[in-house]
């Protein structure tokens, strides 16, 4: 099994969400997220007080998925996610050990 | 000025006169002349009780909000208590004493106590400061503003005074500061007062110089005093939600309306004239500090409302005085003077006063009552007398007078809040909480309470 994290634009959360939904991953989980990578942040003013912000919002899907269909869920969540400007994310890949259903006790796959 | 409603009786005797020319009995017209006063007296309390309601809502919710949005996380309830307990501390000071030293007949720098524990405060009205409402709705109406006026100073400290130390300094400051200066420019025989025989008349319909020159200078003496926040220039110090402050502000804004308007004491022409240039000045000045911040990058919200509170603040002493097109522009000089103030000026001298209560309050109230002296005119109240309006009124004189007003404000201001900050530091041990409390945050280290809670 494999851990997918996704650190993506906000505003791309639904086309996300549809487009795993539409491949048949079901489940997953999602954070709204502070951060940055290379992309610059921006100047906030308040009251002529200037505050340089260099975590932007963000959004993190986690899915869990069974090993033989990462690429797919891979190129499913770049192309839903792309805009193709500075700032749209990164995926990171895990091993995951272990799956547990907590309800009924499956493991592995099937509790997916 | 706050006492206005002089022309309605003088109206009311001269129908009476035309009455008694009549060969009827005199009980009819005693009855009619009852009845016209009951109904005058019906309309005006209406009003009054409304005005006094608004300007309680200008502190609580309204400064409370507007504060509470512009600290950080840590510090909002701490700094919406500091607005919430003077609710109810200025209000059992003002039973015991307060109003007596304000509005009690004494000497020309503070009152007697002849209406200590509010004796003699009734349903008779008291015909030297508002003819037809009862003693009892003007001391409440005059109550609402001794909450408010020590409130705006809080602004200055916020995020790092001890609460006790909080407490007796408001203590202090309403009877050295406030009472006093309440008297001077509104009790009977004031210094100050311009329409009750005071030696030097200077005009304040709603409190420029009583409530926020004393505030807001005594807000500057504290943040020099206090120093700056730990952290200050160092550390981001964001407002934490100016939706909050947005709300706050626009509650001001409405509760202004009774704040100026029902400073007319009557619900007449009067009190129409102060609402229409306390609405123009709060417009006025929210465009021109708009204008401002987009000359130099964008305009923003905080920028918006800010520049509407000043304006509010600028026309404050001049609302029953002056035109609407002298609010209009009062309100728009407001708003860009104040800007400057709290963007340039504060960062010329680098004091940190926090929330801008010197920036807003204090400099837009003293512009407000140099103003006055040059834009009140007798067309718009009656009650000034012949050549004794402002500069428009050919009197340049009364810039001189209301610049007597300001001065005497600005020192006690100072030297009251110096003395009483030295006192609370000798108290309570130090006036600031501690680096470690100050970095956990005043709604811990003070209350023992979070204003937003994971768990919760």
């Amino acid at each position: 099994m494999k851990k997918l994290e996704a650190v993506i634009q906000p505003f791309k959360l639904e086309e996300v969400k549809e487009t795993l939904k539409g491949i048949g991953v079901d489940g997953m989980t999602i954070t709204e997220v502070r951060g940055h990578g290379r992309q610059k942040g921006h100047t906030e003013v308040y009251r002529g007080q200037e505050y340089k912000v260099d975590l932007l919002a963000k959004i993190k899907v986690e899915v869990v998925i069974p090993a033989e269909r990462l690429d797919e869920v891979l190129d499913a969540i770049i192309k839903a996610a792309r805009t193709g400007k500075i700032g749209d994310g990164k995926i990171f890949v895990y091993d995951v050990a272990e799956a547990i259903r907590i309800r009924n006790g499956d493991r592995g796959a099937s509790a997916l | 000025m706050k006492r206005t409603a002089f022309a309605l009786p003088l109206a009311l005797g001269s129908a009476a006169g035309l009455f008694a020319q009549t060969p009827a009995a005199p009980s009819p017209t005693a009855a009619l002349e009852a009845s016209v006063k009951a109904a005058q007296s019906a309309g005006d309390n209406a009003w009054m009780l409304t005005s006094t309601a608004l300007v309680l809502m200008m502190t609580g919710p309204g400064l409370a909000l507007f504060y509470g949005g512009l600290v950080r996380k840590k510090n909002v309830l701490a700094t919406m208590m500091q607005s919430f307990i003077l609710m109810a501390l200025a209000t059992v000071l003002w039973a015991f004493v307060g109003y007596s030293l304000s509005f009690g007949e004494g000497s020309p720098f503070i009152g007697d106590l002849r209406y200590f524990m509010l004796a003699g405060v009734g349903a008779e009205p008291m015909p030297d400061y508002a003819a037809t409402i009862p003693h009892q709705t003007w001391m409440m109406f005059q109550l609402m503003f001794a909450i408010i006026t020590p409130a705006l100073i809080t602004g200055a400290f916020a995020e790092r005074m001890k609460f006790n130390a909080m407490i007796l300094f408001m203590t202090l400051w309403s009877l050295l500061v406030y009472f006093p200066m309440a008297h001077m420019v509104w009790g009977k025989g004031g210094l100050l007062n311009a329409f009750l025989g005071g030696s030097i008349p200077c005009y304040d319909f709603a409190g420029g110089t009583v409530v926020h020159i004393t505030s807001g200078v005594s807000a500057l003496v504290c943040a020099i005093y206090m120093g700056k926040r730990v952290g200050y220039g160092s550390e981001p110090m964001k407002p934490h939600s100016l939706v909050l402050s947005f709300i706050g502000a626009c509650m001001l804004w409405i509760g202004w309306f009774g704040f100026n308007a029902g400073s007319a004491l009557s619900s007449g022409s009067l009190a129409s004239a102060a609402f229409v240039t306390t609405h123009f000045g709060a417009a006025a000045a929210a465009l021109g500090w708009s204008l401002m911040e987009w000359f130099h990058s964008k305009a923003t919200v905080l920028g918006a409302i800010s520049g509407a509170v000043a304006g509010l603040v600028v026309i404050t002493p001049a609302s029953g005085f002056v035109t609407p097109g002298s609010a209009l522009l009062m309100g728009f000089i407001g708003g860009i003077f104040c800007y400057f103030m709290v963007v340039k000026v504060k960062a010329m001298f680098g004091y940190d006063d926090s929330l801008d209560a010197f920036g807003v309050h204090g400099a837009g109230g003293t512009l407000g009552a140099l103003l006055t002296g040059v834009f009140a005119t007798k067309a718009v109240n009656g009650a000034i007398a012949e050549g004794k309006g402002g500069l428009v009124d050919g009197n340049a004189g009364q810039i001189l007078n209301q610049a007597i007003g300001v001065a005497i404000a600005w020192g006690i201001a100072i030297v009251g809040t110096l003395i009483i900050l030295k006192i609370c530091d000798i108290v309570c041990g130090g006036v600031r909480v501690s680096t470690q409390d100050e970095i956990e945050g005043l709604d811990l280290s003070q209350h023992g309470e979070e204003g937003y809670s994971l768990e919760g």
